[in-house]
């Protein structure tokens, strides 16, 4: 594979994580097919698609809390296809879920601490947080369920960071929130990423997902309708990609040359 | 990437209720019901005896069946009802009724005793419902207990039969039990046929989607409540009228829950069937191993765990499952043209 | 006068009632789950108690010691093997499973030490001594001290759940599971823990119980079950401290119905269930979070 083809990743790196070939079912339905990609150390990429797409559930199988049918996922390497979500969650795959998901009767403090219960050693402590996210510390004891939405999702990027994963997963962080709130939450990201973390997303908000990804994959009804980085692909691509529009030019598997 | 779909070709299809085999079931249970009738003129007293008490059996099971297998209410109380019933029957015996009378009376008046009873407990969630019901039973047994004109503690014999000859009231007793079973099968299986078994059966399979898809989840569950009551209810007055007295240990005790449970759990929870069986295992079970004591209820509760763990349908659900018999047709199939059937929606 | 004394009798109750209800709400709370077979276990306990007792002839309060932890490490392997199991098949099933282990626990009971009731402590001044307290009201010591250990029970669940890491972790789970997964919190070992915390403190009431009276086999449901629910409805879903509160109202209630009608000591107490539900179906204490 020559480089333009990886995407312009040298190819003698070890993806960080990679799926291979997963295809999820729920129940009959079949969520993802075949769907495979891989995430190199230190870059941020982006899974987009319409609503029921798959890449919710795309993420979910990576955190392990689905089993796939068929395919694997791989840590640096190591098959953790059979493990289970905390085990996963140790060895450095963390997801901030959809819709937050925070303890709501545990404080804010709280919630950090049960995140950095099982923490791998690293930079993030929840002082750290504190200091990336200032609002955070004078209201630290306060229960999460009153905080309003973009508070919540802080917290929540937190109570991931806090463990100090190696990659760390983010499931939608726009939904539910006000434009400019996702603007400044995705505005931390280099701040997150300046310590090294290596960011896999899903996002609705193909704007904001263009604006911060490396590399993006595109999904429609389980399957890849487009690969490639944010320069490499147009408007036209991305939109028939996304929707599934037939007689437009759609790319599949090696990246277009423009 | 739009999928290729067009409509897909017309196939021509029916919908039916039921196989050809369910003819034959019914000609059955007609041919079953009038053998069984006959069994006063046919077999020992002791036989018959017997029989009531599976009767009795039969029809809790059936009922407890419908709480938990179609309306996801687990009830540890329906003691409760098999107790009304039979205090009920000696109610309205001491007013001169005659008992076997007084039954179909006596199950009703627990179906209405079963309306506040269930305003009372119907907003609690599923395990506190369980243990609520179970402290109105008892709460009913402590109230009637204060009664001495109901025999206080210990129970009073009921009035209206003296002057019979043993072996008509025998004969009675046995053809009473046998006509409630028969009512209380012949009213599951109508019910399940029905609107709201179409409720119960969604309810049974999936409550989270029935309740979104808007059918009246509430009010299927009221009206099981109450049918349950008037079937436990009659069960009891059953009960009265085989044992010629009320006690109210024996009648209000739990261990008529266990029976009913574990006799429909074993044969099957969610199927008409099940209980069925589950009454003619739990019978012989207690036949032979009456003499060890306890240890029939000790192995009925192992097996009773074990089947809710590993085979949840119980005995009827693996002869279901290998036969793909329906004694009872409350599902649908769909037939298509070519004549290969496939079945609807399940039950 | 006498009513004085039944009301204090009444609240004293009320400790030990809150020993067997504290379990059974904690389980409830973190796991959806209502273990039909809770008061048995603590049958066992009291039983296991009797035994050690006969066998080692240790002082009875020594047994505790020994009995407590025991019952509270069978909890959590009980959760992990048995309910677990049970929970992943759904609610109905655990209902059912849990059912079954309370018949056979019972019936096992029964068979091998048959229905005669026993009790542990008899003769000990700790049992039948008391306070005297102006000419009417008793303060019994067994009582008081049960009181105590309740309190104290219940002090320590909460500062286990508001201070400890794995106090903070059983809350987690109880507020979602799935989210304490993606943390790295394994919840089978967490409900596990909060299973064999139900068991030891229900396992401390039954072995109280048999102090305070004696023990036979259906005493696990027919009182330590019922009066561990209805404490916990009186008292509110969801809170621990509630379940003192309930449990004294109980107490209170019944001690009261005994003293109009002897015989109504238990029918008391339930209709004071009952008129709960109806009035104030959330409880007494209004619930602050889910707990």
């Amino acid at each position: 594979m020559t480089a333009a083809a990886n995407g312009g990743r040298p190819d003698n790196d070890t993806p960080l994580l990679e799926v291979a070939d997963l295809t999820v079912y729920h129940g009959q339905l079949r969520a993802l097919d075949a769907i495979s990609l891989k995430v190199y150390p230190g870059e941020v990429y982006a899974i987009i698609g319409a609503n029921g797409a798959g890449k919710s559930t795309l993420l979910r199988t990576i955190a392990g809390l689905h089993h796939s049918t068929t395919g694997r996922v791989l840590l640096d390497g190591a098959d953790v296809t059979a493990l289970r979500p905390e085990r996963r969650a140790r060895q450095g795959i963390v997801m901030v879920p959809e819709g937050r998901r925070l303890f709501g009767s545990l404080s804010v403090e709280e919630n950090l601490k049960v995140g950095a219960t099982y923490a791998r050693p690293g930079p993030w402590t929840i002082e750290r947080v504190y200091e990336t996210f200032d609002w955070m510390r004078g209201r630290r004891s306060q229960r999460t369920a009153q905080l309003s939405g973009g508070e919540q999702q802080t917290v929540a990027i937190g109570r991931a960071l806090v463990a100090n994963p190696r990659v760390l997963l983010l499931d939608e962080l726009s939904l539910g929130l006000a434009p400019v709130i996702v603007q400044r939450i995705y505005g931390m990201l280099p701040q997150i990423l300046a310590t090294g973390l290596t960011v896999l997303l899903v996002e609705q908000d193909v704007s904001q997902a263009l604006r911060v990804a490396s590399r993006l994959q595109c999904l429609l009804e389980g399957r890849t309708t487009l690969e490639g980085t944010p320069a490499d692909v147009t408007a036209e691509q991305v939109e028939a990609a996304y929707f599934g529009l037939t007689g437009a030019a759609a790319v599949l598997g090696e990246g277009s040359e423009s | 990437m739009v999928t290729k779909a067009g409509p897909r070709a017309a196939e021509s299809f029916r919908v039916t209720r039921s196989q050809r085999n369910v003819v034959w079931t019914g000609v059955g249970a007609v041919v079953v019901v009038v053998v069984l009738a006959l069994f006063p003129y046919l077999v020992y007293s002791g036989t018959t005896s017997l029989m009531v008490q599976g009767f009795i059996v039969l029809t809790l099971a059936s009922m407890w069946n419908l709480l938990a297998g179609y309306a996801g209410l687990v009830s540890v109380g329906q003691q409760g009802f098999v107790g009304l019933g039979a205090y009920f029957v000696l109610i309205f015996a001491l007013h001169g009724l005659s008992p076997f009378v007084a039954l179909p009376v006596a199950a009703i008046a627990c179906g209405v005793a079963a309306l506040p009873l269930w305003w009372l407990v119907s907003r609690l969630r599923s395990g506190y419902f369980a243990i609520a019901t179970w402290v109105l039973a008892a709460t009913l047994m402590l109230f009637i207990e204060r009664f001495n004109s109901l025999g206080g503690g210990t129970g009073l014999p009921v009035p209206g039969f003296t002057g019979m000859s043993p072996t008509l009231l025998t004969a009675y007793t046995y053809w009473i039990g046998l006509a409630v079973t028969v009512a209380a099968l012949l009213a599951v299986y109508l019910l399940l046929r029905s609107r709201v078994g179409l409720v119960l059966t969604a309810i049974r399979d999936d409550e989270v989607a029935a309740r979104s898809s808007g059918a009246r989840v509430g009010l299927a569950r009221l009206l099981v409540f109450v049918v349950a009551g008037v079937g436990c209810g009659a069960a009891g007055a059953v009960l009265a009228i085989s044992q010629l007295q009320v006690q109210p240990s024996a009648d209000f005790s739990v261990s008529w829950t266990a029976e009913m449970a574990f006799a429909t759990i074993i044969g099957g929870l969610g199927t008409i069937e099940g209980p069925i069986i589950g009454t003619v295992v739990y019978m012989v079970l207690q036949q032979t191993l009456a003499s060890y004591n306890a240890w029939y209820l000790i192995i009925l509760g192992l097996v009773a765990i074990l089947v809710a763990l590993f085979a949840r349908r119980g005995l009827w659900g693996l002869v279901d499952e290998h036969l793909r018999v329906r004694l009872f047709p409350v599902g649908y199939w769909l037939r298509l043209a070519g004549g290969n059937d496939r079945s609807g929606r399940g039950r | 006068m006498a009513w004085v004394n039944a009301i204090v009798q009444g609240v004293l109750t009320g400790g030990l009632y809150a020993l067997f209800a504290c379990g059974l709400s904690l389980m409830f709370g973190v796991m959806k789950v209502v273990n039909l077979a809770h008061g048995d276990l603590a049958v066992v306990a009291g039983y296991v108690g009797v035994g050690v007792i006969t066998v080692t002839n240790i002082p009875v309060l020594w047994s505790f010691l020994i009995v407590v932890p025991v019952m509270a490490v069978i909890g959590y392997f009980l959760q992990r093997t048995l309910i677990q199991s049970a929970l992943n098949r759904g609610v109905l099933t655990t209902l059912i499973v849990t059912l079954g282990l309370s018949m056979v626990i019972e019936n096992a009971l029964l068979q091998f030490f048959t229905a005669n009731s026993r009790g542990i402590g008899a003769g000990m001044t700790l049992v039948t001594g008391s306070f005297s307290l102006g000419s009417q009201v008793e303060l019994p010591y067994l009582l008081l001290v049960i009181f105590a250990v309740a309190v104290a029970v219940l002090l320590g669940l909460q500062w286990f759940l508001s201070r400890s890491s794995y106090g903070r972790l059983v809350r987690a789970v109880a507020d979602d599971q799935e989210a304490a997964q993606l943390s790295g919190a394994d919840y089978r070992h967490v409900f596990g823990i909060a299973a064999a915390l139900a068991l030891g403190t229900v396992a401390l009431g039954g072995m109280a119980y048999s102090m305070y009276s004696t023990l036979d086999p259906t005493a696990g449901t027919d009182t330590i079950l019922l009066f561990a629910f209805v404490a916990v409805v009186i008292g509110g879903l969801g809170s621990l401290w509630g379940t003192l509160l309930g449990g004294i109202v109980l107490g209170i209630a019944q001690q009261i119905g005994a003293q109009i009608n002897i015989s109504d000591e238990l029918l008391a107490g339930y209709l004071v269930f009952l008129l709960v539900l109806v009035l104030r179906p959330q409880g007494l204490v209004s619930r602050r979070a889910q707990s």
